[in-house]
């Protein structure tokens, strides 16, 4: 039933009797605009406030209530187009898209529907096989509906206007995703993009993130286009996974039948993880588009253009580069590390906190390794780690400076976890300083031969095994602090 | 001494300041006026409690500095008024209180105006008639049984009728400038984006725009003055610099180029209308405007790019009248079935008939045919209105084709009754400023007016031709009060 899945790469193939297919996906995804107020009215657009406390005139419809564009997210939008190393159109168009829902105050969608801000562009994506570049087909602005509320009252739906007029930019790709893995990577390649920018939280939780997905399949090799099915409105990376595979598993068990695909809308059940028809092409919506005749064409001039260009900060294809050439990480280390701003930021904390004895190979170790268990764990973000940047970069040099052994940093990284408490303390106050007097170790190493004198003579006589039992008994004895690199030089000596 | 009600606003501002007359005084005198005129039916809701008590207030602590000192007004329904009901004339409508007061009103009550009520009107300002209201039509002060035009008719007959000072309509395609004709009364539609369209009840919003009412052109600068202002809330104001348009009014239009467009010689044009548009040609001239011929080759399409733009506009405009919110809402099995009955219960036919015009014009595989097309020759009827202002610095056409007409005379044949816009209506596709004065009457003697069209925010030159050839026509309404009770 599922695709084969080559062991080293993303591609994703359905194999049906001689016939291999290849899915062919297109991603729009509405991402929510960070931003404190509405796009065309001044209302609050935090989440979770009380139902319909957010909500103004403009945003319900009143008689005689006009919109006005708030700049700054016009400026988002801009800033992730440039993100997406797209072109900027100097003027685009507002669109009303016509249509009747509880929770569509106005009766019409403000939105971009021929001319939106930003045209083609493209985003990079870091696969196991190599580097595969996704085209942006345009990104528009438009507003978000409210809510409507089935499940509270069983005789009447609810209607939650808090959402109602909140800016989401739509990204378009073209169709160039060709796996759910690409898909994944995809999608958080975006709000990597976009929490750079700060122009999106990328929150799929709470809705700042969700996407239309396309999906057709077609035999491996050809280059037409089969039959789309567009499913609607999917909140989670795995849920997108899931309906990809059950719809392209779908389409080509259709095509094996001999029977056509409808070009239509579906919805994805979550719960039966498969996708159902919403409505297909005939009953599409007429949305009768046409310019929004309360708002004028949105012209911006280049200067505006380059004053936002000018505030991009470091973008994460760039920061990659820059991780390989400055602190030389392994390109797959690298993509770990900028994946996400907070721990791009927080590595490079560390780096800086180091000092100048710097060791990237330890601060690329213990981030990936010892902090990103505790996060996952305790299921946090990096922001809220418990240990702070500056206290991991002296943990790290304490390994370095050979004050502790890596087995003990262990211990201590435990302990650091109960109010970032600073490693040396803990060193200093548990006696955890690592044993490196030669001298003190030169004399347990000898008691322990001594008290061994059967094993090391079987040493010698050529079982090199028993070597790690001498390192063992000599870390026994000194409490795990000597010095494992002395110990090792020591016994090999006296052996 | 002349009675209070039939003052100009001019004069009536005059005896406030020189403290002849208190605003209490005006305000009762234009109240009991009013309730003695409720066969016109030109009032929607009454505020005469509140506007007594307010004139009281304002006469205690007097400002005679603002520019409407005192002054009681009724407006036309169609601007939301904080706390005061506002229909727009519908049934949808019939008991929205707003919560907001629309900029345009919100001017003339920071300039010392005091609301007296709000005046009839077509429903959501579709009609020339006043018919279409669903509170009833209104009737005409001039005559029994005459419709006062549409839409501002209930603004055109309570001025006509002295129940207020001065009013303010709202134009779309003639609503101020047509029931400004048919009662014998000056009406200006000011250039697009000079009034605030915030907190007007929309009808195209590309084309809305609200303007004054008056006896007289002098009143009508008044007003301009105080409701013309640059908004930030409605997005196609337009910030330019404002004229003080009654301060710099004046009849020196000696060498001022008049275009007169030979296409509004329109097929069946009574002679009447004929005849009054020679002699507005005279009258004109005696002021020392030089007269030239123009031509605006795209006239006759106007009126079908109106009747494309306008309904597309509205159609979107009151999908917000869906009983979820606000306003009617008649109960129904589904969602669906709760917007069928709301809206066929809370809409009446002429509105109907738009918003099914309008979203077959904008329908996948009409839009280009209709709703683009009819873009597309609005431009060139802007640019016929352009390419003549090189020549001339104002027009001067009929206002309308004929005189007011009968109750019901029209009220089945909705394109005769759209014909009646067809001088108004490329005023508002090009954005332009267009005035109405009485200039005459036609054989019932009913009011007859000329309209003069300006270059876009040149409203202080159109008020001045008009200030000019108001004095030269010298025209008075020949009113009977045969309503009064």
């Amino acid at each position: 039933m599922d695709g084969i899945m080559s062991e080293n790469n993303s591609e994703y193939l359905i194999e049906r009797n001689d016939n291999i297919y290849e899915v062919v996906i297109g991603l729009e995804v509405h991402a929510q605009v960070t931003s404190n107020s509405k796009l065309f009215s001044p209302s609050s657009t935090k989440f979770g406030a009380e139902p319909n406390t957010q909500v103004s005139l403009v945003d319900a419809a009143f008689p005689g209530m006009l919109p006005v564009i708030n700049e700054y997210c016009v400026k988002q939008a801009i800033k992730t187009g440039i993100g997406l190393k797209a072109k900027i159109n100097n003027k685009s168009v507002f669109d009303r898209k016509n249509y009747f829902y509880a929770d569509l105050p106005q009766g019409y969608q403000i939105s971009q529907y021929k001319y939106p801000i930003v045209g083609e562009g493209n985003v990079i994506l870091d696969m196991p096989e190599g580097q595969k570049q996704v085209g942006i087909e345009r990104l528009h602005l438009e507003q978000d509906a409210g809510k409507s509320i089935h499940d509270v009252d069983p005789s009447n739906t609810l209607v939650d206007l808090n959402r109602s007029g909140v800016a989401l930019m739509e990204i378009v790709s073209k169709p160039d995703l060709r796996s759910p893995d690409e898909v994944n990577a995809y999608i958080k390649k975006l709000r990597s993009i976009m929490r750079y920018l700060g122009t999106c939280d990328g929150n799929m939780q709470e809705g700042s993130l969700r996407a239309d997905v396309n999906v057709s399949v077609r035999i491996k090799g050809s280059t037409d286009l089969g039959t789309r099915c567009e499913i609607k409105n999917v909140n989670s990376i795995k849920f997108m996974q899931m309906a990809i595979i059950y719809e392209a598993n779908r389409q080509v068990d259709l095509i094996e039948e001999g029977e056509e695909i409808d070009q239509e809308t579906r919805l994805f059940d979550t719960k039966k993880n498969e996708t159902r028809s919403m409505r297909s092409k005939e009953d599409a919506h007429d949305y009768r588009y046409f310019p929004d005749p309360d708002l004028l064409p949105l012209e911006v001039t280049d200067e505006f253009i380059n004053q936002v260009k000018s505030e991009i900060p470091e973008l994460p294809d760039d920061k990659k580069k820059r991780f390989i050439d400055e602190f030389k990480v392994s390109p797959y280390e690298a993509t770990i590390l900028v994946s996400d701003i907070d721990t791009a930021e927080y590595f490079e904390e560390v780096v800086a906190k180091m000092g100048k004895n710097r060791d990237m190979k330890l601060a690329v170790n213990w981030i990936t390794g010892e902090l990103f268990a505790v996060l996952n764990n305790k299921n946090i973000e990096i922001v809220q780690s418990p240990i702070s940047a500056k206290n991991l970069a002296k943990l790290i040099n304490l390994i370095k400076n050979g004050t502790i052994s890596g087995k003990i940093a262990k211990t201590i990284f435990e302990l650091m976890l109960d109010g970032d408490i600073d490693p040396q303390i803990i060193v200093e106050e548990k006696g955890l300083k690592q044993e490196s007097d030669p001298k003190a170790l030169e004399a347990l190493i000898d008691k322990i031969i001594n008290d061994n004198r059967e094993k090391a003579i079987e040493y010698k006589q050529g079982k090199e095994k028993l070597f790690g039992f001498f390192v063992g008994q000599a870390m026994k004895a000194s409490g795990g602090k000597a010095n494992p690199q002395l110990i090792n030089e020591i016994l090999k000596k006296k052996l | 001494m002349t009675e209070i009600t039939s003052l100009s606003l001019f004069e009536l501002i005059k005896n406030i300041k020189e403290k002849k007359i208190s605003s209490n005084e005006a305000t009762k005198s234009f109240v009991d006026r009013s309730q003695k005129s409720k066969k016109l039916n030109a009032y929607l809701t009454e505020n005469f409690e509140n506007c007594l008590k307010l004139s009281k207030e304002f006469d205690n602590k007097p400002n005679f500095d603002l520019k409407l000192p005192g002054i009681p007004i009724a407006v036309k329904d169609l601007f939301c008024t904080n706390e005061v009901r506002t229909t727009a004339g519908s049934n949808i409508l019939n008991n929205f209180v707003p919560s907001y007061e629309s900029t345009v009103t919100q001017n003339i009550w920071n300039e010392g105006g005091i609301l007296l009520g709000k005046l009839n009107c077509d429903e959501f300002a579709m009609g020339s008639s006043n018919e279409t209201s669903f509170f009833g039509n209104v009737q005409n002060p001039i005559a029994k049984d005459l419709v006062p035009g549409g839409s501002s008719g209930g603004s055109s007959a309570a001025l006509a009728a002295n129940l207020t000072p001065v009013t303010i309509g709202t134009d779309t395609g003639g609503s101020i400038r047509q029931p400004a004709s048919f009662t014998g009364t000056v009406g200006l539609k000011p250039t697009y984006g000079s009034c605030s369209r915030y907190g007007i009840v929309a009808f195209a919003s590309s084309l809305d725009q609200a303007g004054p009412m008056s006896k007289d052109v002098k009143d009508c600068s008044i007003l301009l003055e105080v409701i013309s202002s640059f908004d930030k809330k409605d997005s196609t104001s337009i910030d330019f610099k404002r004229n003080n348009y009654s301060s710099e009014l004046n009849r020196n239009i000696k060498g001022i180029k008049i275009g007169i467009p030979k296409e509004y010689r329109v097929d069946g044009m009574p002679d009447e209308i004929e005849n009054l548009w020679k002699k507005g040609i005279e009258y004109a001239k005696d002021c020392g405007a030089e007269i030239i011929d123009i031509s605006l080759p795209h006239t006759s399409y106007a009126l079908p790019t109106y009747y494309i733009v306008a309904p597309a506009e509205a159609s979107s405009n009151l999908a917000r009248y869906d009983g979820v919110k606000y306003g009617l809402r008649s109960s129904g099995e589904s969602l669906i079935d709760m917007y069928e009955k709301t809206r066929s219960e809370g809409f009446g036919e002429e509105v109907k008939r738009r918003i099914m015009i309008g979203t077959y014009v904008l329908s996948s595989g009409y839009y280009d045919a209709y709703y683009l097309k009819a873009q597309k020759v609005r431009q060139l009827i802007k640019q016929d209105f352009d390419q003549a202002y090189n020549k001339v610095d104002a027009i001067l056409t009929p206002s309308t084709p004929s005189s007011a007409f009968k109750i019901g005379e029209k009220s089945n044949d909705p394109v005769s009754m759209y014909l009646n816009d067809i001088f108004t209506v490329p005023v508002n596709l090009a954005g332009l400023p267009g005035i109405s004065i009485p200039a005459g009457t036609d054989k019932n003697n009913y009011p007859l007016g000329l309209q003069i069209i300006g270059k876009p925010f040149d409203e202080q030159t159109v008020l001045n031709i008009a200030y000019s050839m108001e004095e030269r026509i010298n025209y008075k309404n020949n009113i009977t009060d045969w309503w009064m009770e």
